[in-house]
């Protein structure tokens, strides 16, 4: 196990964690504000994926693929949202959780009819297909893309909730709707537009994992289970905790996989390793999830309700 | 008196013409001669079971859970592995499916209670994964690919080869165990169990250590998934991760709104439609998600009784009707 090995698996996961995030903070701010989980916030990375991909392969511009599909994704999270979802706020988890769930399935059909079954495929753009040499070894530049993009992005997103006007609105509406409506703020306007932030920068996400991952129907739902470990690990309606805990699970996620199985082999039999290093691997996050949550059940970023 | 008013309200009729009509399904199969039926409806009624071990805990203690294919995954496996290795006697593949499911079910559950709401649905569909993944890496059992199961389960005199013996294997424990869970429900643990789904502080004031009773009603619950899953197992002779993947879990929850929340019967009523739903639409179109998907939004913001809630309230409001005019009666 070499440094340069390890430190390509740190990027790899921080670029994970990136995505995670991405996503769950979109989720996790839909959640807080209007207390309403969307399971289809995974169709809408996969819609981002697949409006990116079309763009790019009529137009051969990747930079192009996401002005287009960005604000596309937002708005089919609009409309989503003005249609159905807005009948649900007032309703039970239950009844939100099935809902969307149907529309899980409508998305991924929906693009196995208009792209067909099979994977599409988009590039990352000429500028980023190097690599970039790092302490010796190289990393490929479009990964270190993402990162830089997705910190932006967090950046932004922390500016926006933080230190102007709808983000103080956003903030005061996660506390008290009423008193926010009471105070002639359009709270339904205020919903639909945190729906689309979160519609956007799960489009953002597919846009951005286009040209690493292969875009296919179903691509959403195991990313959006991983958000789902994010944002209970982090604490539900923390964008902080979303943001920690997207790094811890991308991290470890990446990093298990990488090196468990090598750092079994060397405790115990090698046989017995083989078959159980990749076992183990692929459900240390769920493990770490369960931990967290026996130790600190609210997670590990609680939000504090005045 | 009670016994009386529940044969009179059309929910109980319906019951049981319901449960009539699927027990003659063999009948049909042979007059129809489409021996396909049996296996269509042996399905039903495995994911009836498995929708009613679920409901226990949804419809009655109001934890949504949407991870519970995870057992229904658990007993296939204990008849996928066990067969594997050359034990085809099948009240081993029960008790190893029912002591892995009740240690599972212990640990899975005892971490998600310690949230609620929320929370619990996420961590439920994330220990469900964690699952999938697992059977996934499971190289020796098969794998992404699944495991072949020689022959089905091996019950002494009882020759589950046969199958419409099969079958009528299948809806006697469907019968048992909707008169066990109809006993569950009634009794004083059931009644706490209801108690924490409307007011689960007011139970904990009176004394109830709440996570306990909800702790076993989920032990109970998986367990009944796992008994689908042995008998799932069998009707496919065949074990796969898929039996746990998400939409599988999503698929239960449908059932159980369909058919109607709180109601005994419900689960086995919203098994039979989503599955024959299915069946109908994949006939018409192979894209028959993309009908089935907005069918469901459809369904949950439209109405949340599902079919045996209208029936209740049918029944409700002859009842009501009824009274008062004993009430007008007396009055004159």
């Amino acid at each position: 196990m070499t440094l340069s090995l390890f430190l390509t698996q740190a990027l790899n996961g921080l670029q994970l964690g990136i995505l995670l995030f991405l996503l769950a903070a979109g989720l996790t701010l839909v959640f807080g504000i209007m207390n309403f989980v969307n399971l289809a916030h995974g169709s809408l990375y996969m819609m981002g994926a697949y409006f990116a991909a079309a763009v790019f392969n009529a137009t051969n511009s990747f930079v192009l693929a996401g002005i287009v599909a960005v604000p596309a994704t937002m708005l089919l999270g609009m409309i989503i949202e003005r249609v159905a979802l807005i009948r649900l706020y007032q309703r039970d988890h239950l009844d939100q959780v099935l809902a969307t769930f149907g529309l899980i399935l409508f998305f991924n059909e929906l693009v196995r009819i208009i792209w067909g079954p099979a994977s599409v495929y988009m590039n990352a753009p000429e500028a980023l297909s190097g690599t970039i040499m790092l302490l010796g070894f190289g990393y490929p530049s479009y990964r270190f893309a993402i990162i830089a993009a997705g910190l932006s992005v967090g950046a932004g997103l922390y500016w926006l909730i933080h230190k102007t006007r709808v983000g103080m609105l956003i903030r005061a509406g996660a506390t008290k709707p009423e008193m926010v409506a009471a105070l002639g703020v359009n709270i339904s306007l205020l919903n639909t537009l945190v729906f689309g932030l979160g519609a956007g920068l799960a489009g953002f996400a597919g846009w951005m994992a286009g040209p690493i991952l292969s875009v296919q129907s179903g691509m959403g739902e195991p990313i959006l289970i991983l958000t789902l470990v994010v944002i209970v690990t982090g604490g539900i309606g923390s964008i902080r905790g979303a943001f920690y805990g997207a790094m811890i699970v991308g991290i470890v996620d990446t990093i298990g996989r990488a090196f468990l199985p090598t750092l079994l082999r060397e405790i115990i039999e090698r046989s017995l390793a083989q078959a159980a290093g990749p076992a183990i691997a692929s459900i240390l996050i769920y493990l770490l999830m369960a931990v967290v949550l026996a130790v600190k059940p609210q997670g590990l970023f609680p939000v504090k309700h005045g | 008196m009670a016994e009386r008013a529940l044969l009179r309200s059309p929910q109980a009729w319906a019951a049981v013409a319901l449960l009539g009509l699927l027990g003659l399904v063999p009948l049909y199969a042979q007059v129809f001669e489409q021996p396909f039926y049996i296996t269509l409806f042996a399905r039903i009624l495995i994911f009836a079971i498995a929708a009613l071990g679920l409901h226990l805990i949804l419809g009655y203690g109001a934890m949504v859970s949407f991870g519970h294919a995870l057992y229904i995954g658990i007993g296939a496996y204990a008849v996928g592995i066990l067969s594997y290795h050359g034990v085809t006697s099948g009240w081993a593949h029960l008790f190893a499916g029912l002591v892995v499911g009740a240690v599972a079910a212990t640990i899975v559950g005892w971490v998600c209670l310690r949230t609620s709401g929320m929370a619990f649905i996420m961590i439920t569909l994330a220990f469900a994964q964690m699952f999938y993944f697992l059977a996934v890496s499971l190289k020796l059992y098969g794998g992404d690919d699944g495991l072949t199961i020689a022959a089905r389960s091996d019950f002494g005199w009882v020759n589950l080869a046969n199958n419409t013996v099969f079958y009528y294997v299948i809806f006697t424990v469907l019968v048992l165990l909707l008169l066990a869970v109809r006993r569950v429900v009634e009794s004083r643990f059931g009644m706490v169990l209801r108690g924490c789904k409307s007011n689960e502080r007011r139970m904990q004031a009176l004394g109830f250590s709440t996570v306990r009773y909800k702790l076993v009603a989920y032990v109970i619950s998986a367990l009944v998934c796992v008994i689908a899953g042995i008998l799932l197992a069998n009707l496919t002779k065949f074990a796969s991760p898929s039996f746990m993947q998400w939409q599988a879990s999503g698929d239960l929850i449908v059932m159980i709104v369909l058919g109607g929340m709180g109601t005994l019967i419900g689960p086995v009523a919203g098994a039979a439609a989503l599955l024959l739903l299915e069946e109908v639409l994949s006939g018409w179109t192979q894209h028959w998600m993309v009908i089935l998907g907005p069918l469901i939004v459809v369904i949950v913001i439209t109405s949340n009784r599902g079919i045996f809630g209208v029936l209740a309230a049918l029944g409700a409001a002859r009842s009501t009707k009824r009274a008062a005019g004993h009430a007008g009666v007396r009055a004159r």
